[in-house]
């Protein structure tokens, strides 16, 4: 188990290195998608499937999937993004001096202390998942789902302004269409065929 | 003390000698299905296929295999190397990492592991990684457009799909897949198919869409974009797109087959149980895969999305609503 550990553990700090040190934006979001992988090989170890196999389906699975559709259409000239590399330096490093302060105080609490996951009785990590958030906390959890909804239907909104002349086409219409509404037969004379000689 | 370290030797590999014994048959099963799939849709179309090497044209997959790998493999000039061979590596071990938690009977299963179901869920969807950077790397704008649609394809199909599986794991109280088939139990009538009829008609077209086959193959769509994704490979390089994508839809016939049609169950008591009745139904379902390829027209674009988004998944919504209504009245054993 140590062993796996360590292996995992190796490959987190590498990909998680190589995603800020890489120069090729597709080549981050690669690493960062193998780093979300080796994170959940830890989690696993810890004995939380759930949430192992959650990371690997959410974020490797779709939320990097829409990174990598974005960050593949770029066109990214290293020279001109290191440009203003000194300019941004002061408040960059006072953003990481209070995040590295924050990481420090939240990882001395006595909570992180123990690290041996707690051992739900008999059941697994999934179902000991399921019955804390629809029994104890099915409130915050419902509020939490409204929320992202109302965020959903904002984002669609965004993206609807302004796109009253599309040309998309309505299905049900094209379903509903009738033939008259399309043919118009007509009744005509046939040409005389005297006439066509003569021209 | 060294018997520690020799045991772990061993039982690794006792485990790697059952994974071969997945994966060969497998792979055979994969170029049978070619042949089986030329001769199919070449009778369908009133042709007879491929009927020259061995006796009927049974050694053609052979002879296609043999040539693959003789082939030169072509690299584009200004592809991205290394990406550009990780493709189809990264395409092909999910479709094989996903096996291990297909049990094959009540007992021969490699991992029996609780939570079988997500991940096979979470396999299929890293899948997609090999078809994008497949595209990107052969920096060839043909690829590059396959390698986007199947991507918004492969992501918005996935939803109705775990949704679909919602409604399994809802009837099953399981997400062990050998959980799911002893839930159905009893004959015929109790299969999943019954109470979940909606949501198994989603999965399959789902899993078509899944796994880019037509007609929802607009990833490859040879009329418009020559052969998508994997346009610039050649060789086993190209091989190997054909043997995951092959693998993919043995391994969503198999998930169709265990979780609605009562995997290795008899569907009548008096005949037995065994590992012959699940390879039947795989081999059912795999057949309408190939029924759909000979008889639908490729999908347009918009109406592949607008059926996953606007029609399938508030289907499988209202559905997995309706069970769970369900299950609270006297009706419920239908449910379970």
């Amino acid at each position: 188990m140590e062993v796996l550990f360590y292996f995992f553990s190796l490959i987190l700090i590498f990909s998680a290195l190589k995603v800020i040190t890489s120069r090729n934006p597709v080549l981050s979001a690669l690493f960062l998608v193998l780093s979300f992988f080796s994170a959940g090989g830890i989690w696993l170890l810890l004995k939380a499937e759930f949430l192992a196999i959650a990371l690997v389906l959410v974020y490797v699975g779709a939320v990097m999937v829409l990174f990598l559709f974005v960050v593949m259409m770029l066109d990214i000239n290293i020279d001109r993004l290191k440009e203003g590399f000194w300019d941004y330096m002061p408040v960059a490093s006072i953003v990481a001096v209070i995040m590295l302060i924050e990481m420090i105080l939240v990882l001395n609490h006595s909570y992180f202390k123990d690290m041996t996951p707690k051992d739900s009785v008999g059941i697994s990590n999934t179902e000991a998942l399921g019955q804390v958030l629809y029994t104890d906390y099915v409130f915050p959890f419902e509020i939490a789902s409204i929320i992202l909804l109302v965020a959903i239907v904002a984002a669609i909104l965004l993206t609807l302004r302004g796109m009253k002349t599309h040309k998309g086409i309505n299905p049900a219409d094209q379903i509903k269409v009738q033939r008259n509404q399309r043919i118009k037969m007509v009744k005509m004379k046939s040409q005389d065929p005297i006439r066509r000689k003569k021209r | 003390m060294t018997t520690p370290w020799l045991d772990i030797i061993a039982e690794s590999f006792w485990i790697l000698l059952k994974i071969l014994l997945i994966v060969i048959p497998l792979m055979i099963s994969v170029a049978y299905l070619t042949f089986f799939e030329r001769k199919v849709i070449g009778y369908m179309q009133g042709r007879i296929g491929p009927n020259r090497v061995g006796f009927h044209g049974l050694l053609q997959p052979i002879a296609d295999a043999l040539k693959l790998m003789f082939k030169e493999i072509i690299t584009p000039n200004k592809s991205n190397k290394t990406l550009f061979f990780i493709a189809p590596i990264l395409t092909i071990a999910p479709a094989f990492a996903a096996w291990a938690v297909i049990p094959f009977n009540a007992e021969l299963v490699l991992a029996d592991i609780n939570a079988g179901l997500l991940y096979v869920l979470a396999m299929t969807s890293i899948a997609v990684y090999g078809v994008i950077i497949a595209g990107w790397a052969s920096n060839s704008k043909y690829a590059f457009l396959g390698s986007l649609r199947s991507a918004a394809q492969i992501v918005s199909y996935e939803i109705a799909m775990g949704f679909t599986l919602v409604g399994v794991l809802m009837c099953a109280n399981s997400l062990n897949l050998g959980d799911i088939v002893n839930g159905q139990q009893g004959g015929l009538l109790q299969w999943y198919i019954w109470p979940l009829f909606p949501l198994f008609i989603i999965y399959f077209i789902s899993a078509v869409a899944e796994t880019n086959r037509a007609p929802f193959d607009v990833a490859e769509g040879e009329s418009e974009i020559v052969a998508g994704f994997h346009v610039e490979y050649s060789g086993m390089a190209f091989a190997v797109f054909f043997l995951a994508e092959y693998a993919n839809m043995i391994l969503v016939s198999m998930l169709a087959a265990l979780m609605f049609l009562g995997g290795w169950l008899s569907p009548v008591s008096f005949i037995p149980d065994g590992i012959l009745w699940l390879f039947l139904k795989v081999g059912f379902c795999l057949f309408f895969f190939l029924w759909f390829r000979a008889t639908f027209p490729r999908y347009r674009y918009d109406q592949i999305m607008r059926l996953g988004w606007k029609v399938f998944i508030p289907i499988t919504l209202i559905w997995i609503i309706f069970i769970g209504l369900m299950m609270q009245t006297p009706l419920k054993d239908m449910f379970h």
